[in-house]
């Protein structure tokens, strides 16, 4: 379904590609999309696609049927979405292959399953184009019975969609429907009709702000390149999401790869680079494939090479591989790691601006800023400001995740409360079960607690809380979580990314790991609290990068709201969350035991003893607290204490 | 034949050091760890000092200087995949395969490596065997998911 090889050098080739793109975004046929970005390949969407593809040709149906990206219900994946000709479109939730074929089957005698659906997408609106083009069906304001409409849903019905537009709408695979979507009409803008300092400018007044985590203004970050004399100049993506929790990058690289490339391509123009790198993580497999192609449709259409629009401008991008370290997110180790060596951090200044990659001037962003420029190109700065806070511009992705009954990717305006986020979008805390914190910003970020939770979602009032916006991750946290244990994770993950350049970083977070292990072994006492307390302001004070200098986060700010539960550890040598495997032990409610056996078939040690239908016993001898049995006991006999 | 497989993936690659990591994921990528003898190559053909490819080497997660299983088992300790259990999903896969901690089996046919991210977190917890990813794993599947890997004659047992 790729685009035919022909350049498009004008405005006309634009629009002509455009209408071609049309014909299979919004086909005459009907037309069956699954989500098939990682995540739902994860959750069974290829065997989905396959059964959709085998019932179509059986049938020899003329339906249109194609992938598409992540469109940010991840609690429903695999998705499969329905679109008649002239009419909305139906999202169905959690399906498989069989449900898949059955679909097919249905359609073809004109029944849509409506019992399966859970959406209705009635209007395609596109943020890029200023006059809202609503595709035609969306007049009709159509209704399926029994079916909510996307903005009647939870979900969605705050979402503002600028980065994620096209995510899980267009196949990341045809450029055509890309420019369907007024694709590249922002670079041709550019190319044509503006000078670079007027859309520096655009991205000043739109006030956005990096979305890699640290939030230092775009529009000025753009200026001081400009202004460097050295030549060539680079600009750099950074896809190195290396933040656990966090996947809105990988979204866009695998949904809307074209978004990126042209942002970038605009962020060239302006700021007079002639070559940029995409540095993705090698854990995002697809991610790479999908940018690979991106580039190489781009090229072949002339949108990314020499003379780009006949202007004479020529930019390049080209795909680098991570190497799976994590400290690479942090500018200088990325540049070190580019040039091929070790990702270690530098002293700044000189910043990357002045002197970068090979020692020439270079700007890096995230893939979420760059993604937001062709937006704010065509809709203008002060249109973009309008949404968010004061201080906070735009809208943010967000993947809420862990103890969350819907994990989702979200894209909000900034200034949303957390709340809003957690109950109205996720659905608050699974099995009935107690909030206790949400964890923002990655290893970086700090766990906000429940008594935080109107708190108005903005980068500054997220580090007043000690978190950070970071990438935008959120992990929800409930009453199953143990806080020492989070900070024990945080620390074993920084404690094992340290470069080791610094010695405070280096040895810093290995005693405080060593500390926190120990509280969680039950062997802490109260003088550790404050001696990790110590230790963490002495790592952030005096290390060289972002990581060592917010790597006490995690450790500072349960202390700070969970004090209580460290000094349960240590006070009463008790784990509240039932967690911590030193302070627990398991046994077996006799009253509830059914004794139907199940947990001595899943006991890998033994420790499991009873006759059938009669209540069974936990030999804590042999008992290594796997948890194998609570999984599996339906009448739940299996207690914690 | 693993000289000549250096030598291609070198072939087209200048003398820089730029291509120092890309030359090294090739070589990962084709032998599943990096020989000693295929990083003495690089380093004389790229013009790179050893020590430098060494400490390449041993930096990135991506690189491994031993060799490695026929199945890479990659469990997800991402922060939802911890809240969601993952560490117990990790130490079931170790107890089936016999492993007193992340490494590769006697028998070259498993190697189990935590992996921090894989992003898919709203599927928590996964793993990630070779290829194909799998979400929302309790310890129960583990035994299934690995069988499927295994060989035959093993999987009969």
């Amino acid at each position: 379904m790729s685009a035919p090889p022909t350049r498009i050098a004008s405005l006309t080739d634009l629009l002509h590609a455009a209408a071609r793109g049309r014909k299979t975004l919004l086909p005459n046929h009907p037309k069956i999309l699954v989500g098939m970005a990682s995540c739902g390949l994860a959750a069974g969407a290829d065997e989905v696609y396959e059964a959709i593809g085998e019932e179509t040709a059986r049938l020899q149906l003329p339906y249109v049927v194609a992938p598409t990206g992540c469109i940010g219900w991840c609690s429903q994946e695999p998705l499969v979405d329905v679109r008649l000709p002239h009419k909305p479109r139906v999202t169905y939730g959690r399906m498989d292959a069989h449900k898949a074929r059955e679909l097919v089957r249905g359609l073809c005698d004109g029944d849509l399953k409506t019992q399966w659906a859970i959406g209705l997408l009635t209007s395609h609106d596109n943020p890029v184009t200023p006059t809202r083009t609503r595709t035609r069906y969306s007049k009709l304001s159509a209704r399926v019975d029994g079916v909510p409409r996307y903005e009647e849903l939870d979900l969605f019905r705050r979402q503002v969609r600028l980065v994620t537009r096209n995510c899980g709408v267009i196949d990341p695979t045809n450029l055509d429907e890309y420019l369907a979507r007024a694709g590249y009409r922002a670079l041709h803008r550019a190319l044509t009709a503006m000078r670079p300092e007027e859309i520096i400018n655009e991205v000043t007044r739109s006030g956005l702000r990096g979305r890699g985590g640290a939030g230092f203004p775009t529009g000025k970050k753009w200026e001081v390149m400009r202004g460097q004399v050295g030549t060539p100049k680079y600009l750099i993506c950074n896809a190195d999401e290396g933040d656990p929790g966090a996947y809105m990058d990988r979204a866009v690289l695998e949904g809307d790869p074209q978004t990126v490339l042209e942002g970038m391509t605009i962020g060239a123009y302006a700021m007079g680079a002639s070559d940029g790198v995409i540095y993705v993580r090698e854990e995002y497999p697809l991610a790479v494939k999908r940018m690979l192609e991106a580039i190489a449709q781009a090229e072949t259409a002339g949108l990314l090479g020499d003379n780009i629009f006949n202007s004479g401008f020529g930019f390049r991008i080209r795909v680098v591989k991570g190497g799976g370290a994590f400290v690479c997110g942090e500018e200088t180790a990325l540049i070190a790691s580019v040039e091929g060596r070790v990702g270690e951090p530098r002293q700044r200044p000189p910043y990357p601006a002045q002197k970068g990659l090979g020692g020439k001037p270079t700007c890096i962003n995230n893939v979420e800023t760059w993604a937001n420029i062709p937006v704010i190109l065509m809709r203008g700065g002060d249109w973009y400001a309008r949404l968010g806070t004061g201080g906070s511009k735009g809208t943010k992705v967000f993947c809420l995740v862990g103890a969350i009954k819907n994990p989702t990717l979200v894209e909000v305006p900034m200034g949303i409360t957390l709340r809003q986020i957690v109950y109205e979008m996720g659905g608050g805390t699974p099995q009935g079960r107690k909030f206790k914190a949400i964890q923002t910003g990655g290893p970086s970020g700090g766990c906000i607690p429940e008594s935080l939770l109107d708190l108005e979602v903005d980068y500054e009032s997220l580090t007043q809380a000690g978190a950070i916006m970071g990438s935008g991750g959120m992990i929800v946290m409930d009453s199953s979580t143990c806080m020492v244990d989070i900070a024990r994770y945080f620390l074993t993950f920084l404690a094992d990314e340290s470069c080791g350049k610094c010695f405070s970083c280096r040895k810093g977070l290995q005693r405080m790991r060593q500390i926190v292990v120990r509280i969680t072994e039950g062997l802490g006492s109260e003088a550790d609290l404050d001696l990790i307390e110590e230790l963490g302001w002495m790592v952030r004070e005096t290390s060289l990068c972002g990581l060592g200098q917010t790597a006490p986060n995690p450790v500072l700010s349960t202390l700070r709201y969970f004090r209580d539960e460290y000094l349960a550890h240590v006070r009463e040598k008790r784990c509240p969350a039932k967690v911590c495997k030193e302070l627990i032990t398991y046994r077996i409610e006799p009253t509830l035991c059914d004794g139907c056996g199940a947990c001595v078939r899943v006991c890998t040690s033994e420790a499991i003893l009873g006759e059938k239908k009669k209540a069974h016993t936990i030999d804590n001898a042999k008992c290594i607290k796997c948890g194998s049995c609570l999984e599996v006991c339906q009448p739940q006999a299996v207690v914690v204490s | 034949m693993q000289d000549v497989d250096v030598d291609a993936i070198l072939r087209n690659r200048s003398e820089c050091a730029a291509n120092l990591i890309p030359a090294l994921q090739d070589i990962q990528s084709r032998f599943h760890y990096l020989p000693e003898s295929a990083l003495r190559t690089v380093a004389r053909r790229l013009k790179v000092p050893l020590t430098q490819v060494f400490h390449a080497a041993t930096f990135y997660n991506c690189f491994s200087l031993e060799p490695v299983g026929r199945h890479l088992v990659q469990v997800c300790l991402g922060t939802a995949c911890h809240v969601r259990g993952g560490q117990r999903v990790l130490e079931k896969v170790l107890r089936e395969l016999n492993l007193p901690a992340s490494g590769t089996t006697p028998d070259f046919e498993f190697t189990v490596a935590p992996v921090r991210c894989l992003g898919c977190c709203a599927l928590a917890p996964v793993m990630r065997v070779d290829q194909r990813t799998y979400g929302h794993l309790q310890q129960s599947r583990v035994p299934k998911v690995l069988k499927g890997y295994c060989k035959p004659a093993m999987a009969a047992v």
